[in-house]
């Protein structure tokens, strides 16, 4: 897969870096020329994502997150958020709306309902003890669309 | 992250400024909390038209706050958030047990 331009940022699983991370991503789609609502709908996964792996990954320790946003041919962005934690041992079910496992925390179990939604394509590889990685595409309009 | 509170004809209105993430909407439920436990209002309004980002951390918080103006029949009510806040209240559904305006 042929890669234009990719960008690689690593942070602690600190909850102020989620804010973070949604301005390196939206530093980094300057260069595509995204229209608000295509701006909009990436930060607000990628905060999704991050939020996770603050939440849920590292619970009551810290650890690494990885954000690699890459642009690719055809406007198609692609964003991985990768976090070395606890993993998920059924991830059928941490997709379904509304599943949390942190109400306590007034998590709405939403988060990957909000990405599913508004990014074209999301993938959840994890591994119980090893980690998790999302993955999500969104390709962009077309100026002439 | 701002919050104002203001009282307005018997009504709250909770005005918020900034963005809604998980890791500010621990501080704004705090305040928030703080507030409503001590004056108990009827109806409280929050206010979205100055927030700039809001991802499902703002669901959360909306939710609990619905839930413990319940506690004494009071009403939450939320008003004028932005075009793609408003889509992030549409999937949650959360417009059948608060009011958005």
């Amino acid at each position: 897969m042929k890669i234009i331009n990719e960008i690689k940022f690593t942070m602690p699983s600190l909850s102020v870096n989620e804010g973070a991370a949604r301005a390196v991503v939206s530093s980094f789609l300057i260069q595509a020329d995204p229209t608000v609502e295509e701006l909009s709908d990436i930060r607000t996964a990628v905060s999704e994502a991050v939020t996770n792996a603050v939440v849920h990954a590292y619970r009551g320790s810290k650890g690494v997150i990885e954000l690699t946003v890459r642009l690719l041919p055809d406007r198609v962005i692609y964003i991985r958020v990768k976090d070395k934690g606890c993993g998920i041992t059924d991830i059928k079910q941490a997709m379904e709306p509304l599943f949390t496992t942190a109400p306590e925390e007034e998590r709405s179990g939403l988060g990957f309902s909000v990405m599913e939604s508004f990014m074209d394509k999301l993938t959840v590889r994890s591994a119980a003890g090893k980690g998790t990685s999302v993955t999500m595409r969104k390709k962009l309009k077309s100026h002439g669309d | 992250m701002k919050l104002d509170i203001k009282n307005e004809n018997g009504r709250s209105i909770a005005l918020l400024s900034g963005e809604i993430d998980h890791h500010n909407a621990r501080e704004i439920r705090t305040e928030l909390d703080r507030y409503i436990i001590s004056v108990q209002p009827p109806e409280l309004v929050i206010d979205l038209k100055n927030i700039t980002f809001m991802d499902s951390s703002g669901i959360g918080l909306i939710m609990g706050r619905s839930k413990l103006m319940k506690e004494w029949g009071g009403r939450l009510e939320v008003r004028e958030p932005q075009p793609y806040i408003k889509r992030v209240l549409k999937l949650s559904g959360i417009e059948r047990i608060v009011r958005i305006t």
